[in-house]
C-alpha cells in the first residue's frame, strides 16, 4: 500500500457507490413512509384509549426506543424465518426503521397535539363535529405545523442510521463499500467516500430543515 | 470622584447619551431621575463597564476608566487597567442577579476571595458582618430561592459592599419589589450611606426617598441632563417645564 | 384526551416487569445456561458505554465552550469537529477507525476504535447541549459577575457552568441512552458485546428465538436502569443547587 488515498481508484468506484447510495435514499424514504403512520397509530393509541391499552402502547414505544435498532433488526432477520415469515432483508430493514422511528415520531406528534390549545377542541364540540373528523381535519393539521422541524431532524437521523442495514446485508451504501473493501483490500477509499456522502447529505438536509423552519415561522406570524 | 466628559453612547444608530457632562464629588449621594429611555440606566451601565462608550472619557477617582494615560495621549485601556478601575465600583441591579446556586453567604464571599485575595475566614467574617448590617444575620445559609424579593435585594447590596467599592451604583433597585418591602431596602441603603464613606449614584423612581436622602438630583430626558440641583431646588424651585411635567406625573402616581 | 404521565413509578414497574419476564422466560425455555455469556457481553456493553461517555463529555465541553468563547481559529476547529461527527453515521466512523486507519499505519484495537469512535460521535452531539445550556444562562449573571469584578474565566467556571449543568442533565441523559444503543454497533467490528454474544450463542445452539429475546430484554433492562439513574441525578442536582429562581 504505497498510496494513502488512490484518487483514480476512488473515482473508479464512484458509479458503484452511486448506485448503492440510491438504494440508501430509497431505504430512507421507505422507512420514513412507514414510520409516519406507525407514529400516528401509536400516538392515537396512547392518547385516546383506555388506560390498559394506553399504558401497553407506552410500553411498546419505550421498548422500541430503548433497544438498539441493530438488535431489533437481528431479531427480525433471524427469528422471522423460523416463524414462517419469509421476507427479504430489505423489507426487514424498512420495517425495522419504520417501527423504531415510528416510536420517536409518535412522541413528536404527541408534543404537537398537546400543544394545540384546548379551545380548539371545544370549538369542534360546539360545531358538533365527530371526534375523528375533529381530530383529522382540525387538530392534527395544527399539531403538525410546529413539529415539522423535529420531523425533519428525525428523518436525517433515520438516514444516518441506514448503514446499520448493512449488517443484515441490505444492498445499500455501507454494504457496497464493505464489499468493495473486501474484494480489493482497499478500504480507505470506499469508506471515506461513504463518510463524505453522509456528511454532505447531512449538511445539506440540516440547512434544508433550518430553511424550512424559518419559512414556517414567517408563515405563522 | 466620578466625572463624565462629553460621553457619547450609541447602540448602532440610536444615540442614547450625547456629549454628556456629569460630575459627582466624593461621598456625594446623587439620584438620577427621569422617564424611561432617558439614559439614566445607561449612565450606570457605562460606569460599571457593562457597556462600551463611543465618545468622551469617564473618570473615576481621578483616573480615566476605560482609557489609559500614555504620555500625552489617551488610549483605550488594557484589561489590567480596566479590572483595577472596575474594582472601585460596585452595582446593585433591579433584578438582584444573585447567584442562584449559592447561599447568601457564598454569594458574598465569592468575589472577595477570588478577586481581592482574601482568605476564606476573612471573607466569611466580612460577609457575616455585612449580612447582619442589612438585617439578614440569620439567613446566611439560605438560597436565593428561599428568600423574598426584598431579602434578595439586601443580599445583593451586601454582596456589592463586600468588595469595598468607592462608588456604589443602584439601578432602580426597588422597582421589582412588592410595595411593602420597598421600605426595608431603602432603609438599608440609607444605613449603608451613613455607615460608609461612599459615593452613590441611584437611578430611582422613589421620589420621596430621592428627596430625603440625596445631596443632589439630576433629571434626565432624551439622553441629557435637563436640570440638576439640591432636592429643594428640584422639587420646590423647578426651573424647567420638562422637569415639572415629569415630577407632576410621577408624584401623582405616588 | 388522556394525559398518562410516565413518572418514576412507571419506569420502576416496567423494569421489574422486564426482569421478571426475562427470568421466567429463561427458565421456561431452559435457556438459563446462556445467561452468563450474555452477562459477559452486557458487561462489555456497559464498559464501552461508560468509557465512551467519559470521552464524549470531555470532548463536548471542550468543543462546546470553544464554539462559544474561543478565538476564531479554535472556534472553527470546534465547529469542524462538531459538524463532522454529527454529520456522519456512527457506523461509518467506527468502520473508518477500525478498517481505514490501519492503512495509514495506525492499528487500533477493536476496543479503542469503539471507545474513540463512539466517544467522538457522542461528543459532537454533546457539544450542542453544552453550547445551548451555557448560552441560555441569563446575561444578567454575567453582568453581576462583571459588577463584582470577577475574572471572566472564574465567572464561567464558578457562576455560569454550575447553572448550565443543572439544565444539561435531561438532554445528556437522553444522549447517554442513545450511546447505550450505539454500542450494539461494536459487534460489527468484532467486539464481544451483548449483541455479539447473542449471535455467538445463536450460531452455536440455534436457539434463535430464545437468545435474541433475552438479548432484547437485556438491552431494555440496561436502558431502564440508565433512565432511572438519570432521573435520580436530575432531581438530586436540582435539590443540591437550590431551586433556580
Amino acid at each position: 500500500m504505497n498510496d494513502i488515498f488512490d484518487l483514480n481508484f476512488a473515482i473508479s468506484i464512484l458509479p458503484s457507490l452511486g448506485q448503492a447510495a440510491l438504494v440508501t435514499i430509497q431505504m430512507t424514504v421507505a422507512g420514513f413512509l412507514v414510520a409516519l403512520p406507525v407514529g400516528l397509530l401509536l400516538v392515537c393509541l396512547r392518547l385516546y384509549t383506555a388506560a390498559p391499552i394506553s399504558y401497553a402502547t407506552i410500553g411498546v414505544m419505550e421498548f422500541l426506543r430503548s433497544t438498539p435498532l441493530l438488535a431489533q433488526l437481528f431479531f427480525m432477520y433471524f427469528v422471522f424465518p423460523l416463524w414462517g415469515i419469509n421476507i427479504s432483508a430489505t423489507m426487514i430493514g424498512i420495517i425495522g426503521l419504520g417501527l423504531h422511528y415510528g416510536a420517536y415520531y409518535s412522541e413528536v406528534f404527541r408534543g404537537g397535539i398537546e400543544s394545540v390549545p384546548r379551545t380548539q377542541w371545544e370549538a369542534t364540540t360546539a360545531l358538533n363535529l365527530s371526534p375523528s373528523r375533529a381530530f383529522l381535519r382540525i387538530i392534527l393539521p395544527q399539531a403538525l405545523v410546529p413539529v415539522v422541524p423535529a420531523i425533519g431532524n428525525y428523518l436525517i437521523a433515520l438516514f444516518k442510521e441506514t448503514p446499520i442495514l448493512s449488517a443484515i446485508a441490505v444492498a445499500e451504501l455501507m454494504q457496497r463499500a464493505k464489499v468493495i473493501g473486501a474484494d480489493t483490500f482497499r478500504y480507505t477509499e470506499p469508506i471515506t467516500l461513504t463518510g463524505i456522502f453522509f456528511l454532505v447529505m447531512s449538511l445539506l438536509s440540516a440547512t434544508g430543515v433550518r430553511w424550512l423552519e424559518r419559512r414556517m415561522r414567517k408563515g405563522t406570524r | 470622584m466620578v466625572r463624565f466628559d462629553k460621553v457619547t453612547k450609541a447602540y448602532g444608530d440610536f444615540v442614547v447619551l450625547r456629549d454628556l457632562d456629569l460630575e459627582v464629588a466624593a461621598n456625594e449621594k446623587v439620584s438620577l431621575i427621569g422617564p424611561s429611555g432617558s439614559g439614566k440606566t445607561t449612565v450606570l451601565r457605562t460606569l460599571m463597564t457593562l457597556e462600551p462608550i463611543q465618545g468622551g472619557v469617564i473618570q473615576v477617582d481621578g483616573e480615566p476608566l476605560t482609557h489609559m494615560q500614555q504620555g500625552e495621549r489617551l488610549v483605550p485601556a488594557d484589561a489590567r487597567h480596566k479590572r483595577r478601575m472596575r474594582g472601585k465600583i460596585g452595582m446593585v441591579f433591579q433584578q438582584f442577579n444573585l447567584f442562584p446556586h449559592m447561599t447568601a453567604l457564598q454569594n458574598c464571599i465569592e468575589a472577595p476571595i477570588s478577586v481581592l485575595g482574601l482568605d476564606r475566614d476573612e471573607a466569611v467574617e466580612r460577609a457575616r458582618e455585612l449580612l447582619r448590617l442589612v438585617g439578614l444575620g440569620e439567613k446566611n445559609d439560605h438560597y436565593p430561592s428561599q428568600l423574598s424579593g426584598g431579602q434578595q435585594q439586601r443580599v445583593a447590596i451586601a454582596r456589592a459592599l463586600a468588595m469595598r467599592p468607592r462608588v456604589m451604583l443602584f439601578d432602580e433597585v426597588t422597582s421589582a419589589l412588592d410595595p411593602e418591602v420597598v421600605g426595608e431596602v431603602l432603609a438599608v441603603i440609607r444605613d449603608v450611606g451613613r455607615e460608609y464613606n461612599l459615593t452613590m449614584l441611584m437611578v430611582t423612581h422613589q421620589m420621596g426617598f430621592a428627596r430625603e436622602f440625596s445631596d443632589r438630583i439630576c433629571f434626565f430626558s432624551d439622553g441629557a441632563i435637563v436640570e440638576h440641583g439640591s432636592p429643594d431646588e428640584i422639587f420646590n424651585n423647578t426651573r424647567h417645564e420638562r422637569t415639572q411635567q415629569f415630577l407632576r406625573a410621577v408624584l401623582a402616581g405616588q | 384526551m388522556q394525559r398518562r404521565r410516565t413518572g418514576n413509578a412507571f419506569y420502576v414497574c416496567y423494569l421489574l416487569l422486564a426482569i421478571a419476564f426475562g427470568a421466567v422466560f429463561a427458565f421456561a425455555t431452559d435457556s438459563l445456561s446462556y445467561l452468563p455469556t450474555l452477562a459477559e457481553g452486557a458487561l462489555i456493553t456497559v464498559e464501552i458505554t461508560l468509557m465512551a461517555a467519559v470521552l464524549g463529555v470531555f470532548m463536548a465541553f471542550v468543543s462546546g465552550l470553544a464554539r462559544l468563547y474561543a478565538p476564531w481559529p479554535l472556534k472553527w476547529i470546534a465547529v469542524a469537529y462538531i459538524e463532522i461527527f454529527r454529520g456522519t453515521s456512527a457506523l461509518v466512523q467506527l468502520f473508518w477507525l477500525y478498517f481505514v486507519l490501519p492503512q495509514f499505519g495506525l492499528e487500533l484495537s477493536a476496543l479503542w476504535a469503539a471507545v474513540l469512535g463512539l466517544g467522538l460521535h457522542v461528543g459532537g452531539y454533546g457539544a450542542e447541549i453544552v453550547r445551548g445550556t451555557v448560552a441560555a444562562v441569563p446575561r444578567a449573571q454575567w453582568e453581576a459577575s462583571t459588577a463584582l469584578n470577577l475574572a471572566p474565566l472564574h465567572a464561567l467556571r464558578r457562576i455560569i457552568l454550575p447553572q448550565a449543568l443543572a439544565a444539561m442533565i435531561p438532554p445528556w441523559g437522553n444522549l447517554t441512552i442513545e450511546l447505550l444503543k450505539l454500542t450494539s454497533l461494536v459487534s460489527l467490528i468484532t467486539l464481544a458485546d451483548l449483541t455479539f454474544r447473542a449471535q455467538q450463542i445463536n450460531l452455536a445452539t440455534f436457539r434463535t428465538v430464545e437468545v435474541f429475546t433475552l438479548m432484547l430484554v437485556a438491552y431494555l433492562i440496561l436502558s431502564l436502569l440508565l433512565t432511572l439513574a438519570i432521573r435520580w441525578l436530575d432531581r438530586h442536582l436540582a435539590l443540591r443547587f437550590g431551586r433556580m429562581a
